[in-house]
């Protein structure tokens, strides 16, 4: 027990939260940016997966881990741009568009990376690149603080950064103004003269750059290599935490830390022989446990309204 | 013939193109990913029924399919969204194993008692998303897909600690006792098992209890319209919940039915993926349990195909899933094909017009 205490109270743990939240609040804004425009985007977790996968194989092919992600990206984009297409063209029901995108993306990269590297497991064999940590010198300087805050994954400031420029986006802008209005009451935004296909279609694309961010840092950043269904969840984990930040990009990104603080307990906890089955279930037992509390807190807070 | 016929008509239509557009986007697939396209294809078309050994490969498939197409079904007909069969199906295995192995070993009754241990086991995983939904308006969407995940992890520590046989050099429980072998359907050399007589006689029990019980009644008409339901006098939050409950039921004999029938032990270790592919099947049969048959059939025959395939010419038989998502987006998008159905709409509303008058 003490030194699962030691390992928790260490500057080392606080490191390593705020790297495996990296791609939980990339998915968060993800989640968040369609949410506001009133799009449950349930294919983020397809999103990030391939974009996980293409960043590995375009940054091989290239040689440069920075095609990669911008390979990673674009997947993950024209997945969302499918996702509109289908369900703003086509009127597919937008929750199983999304189920179906998550399949295809599973089934996509497994036999794609079958065809590549003749392993259904990973990428292993494929020599890829990953991007680059940042060491900043005067973050470096800082005592205690700089050994967490310092040395990150290059994604990793940009998740955080991106936290705050996607809260400005929007409530400051006004794409973000439309984008809750269309969210809010799409037909009043119609009857103003908002385009509300539109809107949705650069909600879905933004929120597809979020979900190829954190896909890419999975497997060039995470660790150094695809594995078949690598995102392990992170996406729907994204929604949740989105769910408990209601619509400011913060509150998401605090969400995206709690569920993070539990990835980052499961590795410590792995560390002293506890089975990795049981580890490996907490971040999804703090998900169902922090959307009971969630909910049951806004509910009483909508009968003290009544 | 009757508007009403004509519409059915059409959907009939409409599914049997997204299929065809299925395939060919199929053929386009392995078009690029091997050197024989046309013998992959012709293995992935006929597998299931070049030989006597495949069909029975390809009925075994289809029978976890009827299940979890059913469990799909009667949750999305109270219009729920709780995807988490694959979750409650893995636990009722997990459930099952527990079962067979420990109660007593009473021949005929002792698969009884499985499969009601099983129902309880998968019933109980879809309580918690239900309870959550029920009691607190928490998305059942959410939830379910997070027990999905707890229910893999949490299957797998149980049966690597307390039930694995260390013999085999593999992670699988014991091998159950003889009496909690489900018995076979006819007598041949492939294990065919009675799994899929059971799944069938589900279908028609499912059929008849969405469609002729007060139960069923009330599942429909809280998914049709919610708030009529609740002006009419239904407790939707309760029709919300033991829908989600009887789903997980059925899922979680799904698990029972796999494990006793056709392994005798508990052998997964990757979610065998007969959840997600339950909505695939439920979509097709547009949640009417009788249309989960032939649903089932179809995606059962599919995914044989590409085991089949695989097998036989080394082109990986994930290549189906990316045609399953085709035949979700294609068969659930209203205005794919959405000008037909206008057309018959208006020559009927004419047709009445000029009746009338």
């Amino acid at each position: 027990m003490n030194s699962v205490l030691r390992g928790i109270l260490s500057t080392q743990f606080v490191y390593s939260i705020l790297r495996v939240s990296t791609p939980l609040i990339f998915a968060t804004l993800g989640a968040l940016l369609s949410d506001v425009s009133g799009v449950i985007n349930i294919a983020l977790e397809g999103m990030m997966l391939m974009s996980a996968f293409w960043g590995v194989m375009v940054s091989a092919w290239t040689g440069s881990a920075w095609m990669g992600l911008l390979a990673g990206v674009v997947s993950s984009i024209l997945l969302a741009l499918a996702l509109a297409y289908f369900h703003l063209n086509l009127k597919t029901d937008l929750i199983l568009a999304g189920i179906a995108l998550n399949i295809f993306s599973s089934g996509f990269t497994v036999s794609l990376l079958f065809m590549i590297s003749g392993d259904k497991g990973s990428s292993a064999s494929v020599k890829s690149y990953v991007l680059p940590r940042l060491n900043i010198p005067f973050l470096g300087k800082i005592p205690i603080l700089g050994d967490m805050i310092n040395n990150h994954h290059v994604l990793t400031y940009l998740a955080f950064l991106s936290v705050f420029l996607v809260q400005y986006l929007i409530y400051k802008t006004p794409l973000g103004l439309k984008m809750k209005a269309v969210g809010e009451n799409p037909d009043a935004a119609q009857s103003v003269g908002v385009s509300v296909i539109r809107v949705k279609y650069i909600a879905l694309i933004l929120s597809g750059l979020m979900a190829g961010l954190g896909g890419a840092f999975l497997s060039m950043g995470y660790v150094s290599w695809f594995a078949r269904d690598m995102t392990n969840g992170r996406g729907f984990i994204g929604l949740a935490a989105q769910a408990l930040g209601g619509h400011s990009a913060i509150g998401g990104m605090l969400g995206a830390l709690l569920f993070g603080f539990a990835e980052a307990l499961s590795y410590t906890l792995q560390a002293i022989q506890l089975p990795s089955e049981i580890t490996n279930m907490l971040p999804f037992i703090f998900t169902i446990v922090a959307l009971i509390i969630y909910a049951r807190s806004r509910l009483s807070k909508l009968h003290a309204l009544r | 013939m009757n508007l009403k016929r004509k519409l059915l008509l059409l959907e009939t239509f409409r599914t049997l193109v997204t299929i065809v557009i299925a395939l060919l986007i199929g053929y386009i697939i392995l078009f690029f990913s091997t050197d024989e396209p046309l013998n992959a294809f012709k293995w992935f078309l006929v597998g299931p029924v070049s030989k006597t050994r495949r069909f029975v490969e390809f009925l075994n498939q289809t029978t976890p399919l009827i299940f979890t197409g059913l469990a799909v079904s009667i949750v999305f007909q109270a219009e729920i969204f709780n995807i988490g069969a694959e979750g409650q199906m893995f636990m009722g295995a997990v459930g099952a194993t527990f079962a067979a192995l420990h109660f007593p070993s009473v021949p005929f009754l002792h698969p009884i008692l499985v499969m009601i241990f099983a129902m309880f086991v998968g019933g109980l995983w879809a309580s918690v998303p239900a309870v959550m939904k029920a009691k607190w308006r928490a998305s059942e969407l959410v939830s379910s897909l997070m027990m999905n995940y707890i229910a893999f992890f949490l299957g797998l520590y149980i049966v690597n600690y307390y039930m694995r046989d260390l013999r085999a050099g593999y992670l699988v429980s014991y091998k159950y006792p003889k009496t909690a072998w489900l018995p076979k359907l006819i007598h041949i050399r492939y294990n065919l098992h009675i799994g899929i007589a059971i799944a069938l006689g589900f279908a028609i029990l499912t059929w008849f209890f969405l469609y002729r019980t007060k139960y069923g009644y009330e599942i429909r008409m809280t998914g049709f319209n919610r708030g009529f339901a609740i002006f009419s006098g239904i407790k939707v939050e309760n029709v919300e919940m033991y829908s989600q409950i009887i789903s997980g039921m059925i899922a979680g004999l799904a698990g029972s039915i796999e494990m006793m029938g056709l392994y005798r032990r508990f052998v997964w270790q990757v979610s065998p993926g007969y959840g997600f592919d339950g909505i695939i099947v439920a979509l097709l049969a547009r949640n009417n349990p009788l249309g989960v048959i032939p649903a089932a059939l179809l995606v059962g025959y599919m995914r044989t195909g590409a085991y089949i395939m695989g097998r036989l010419s080394g082109v990986a038989p994930e290549i189906v899933k990316m045609l399953q998502s085709m035949i979700i987006l294609l068969i659930t998008a209203e205005a794919f094909l959405g000008f037909m159905r206008r057309k018959i709409i208006e020559k009927e509303a004419m047709r009445m017009e000029s009746g009338g008058a």
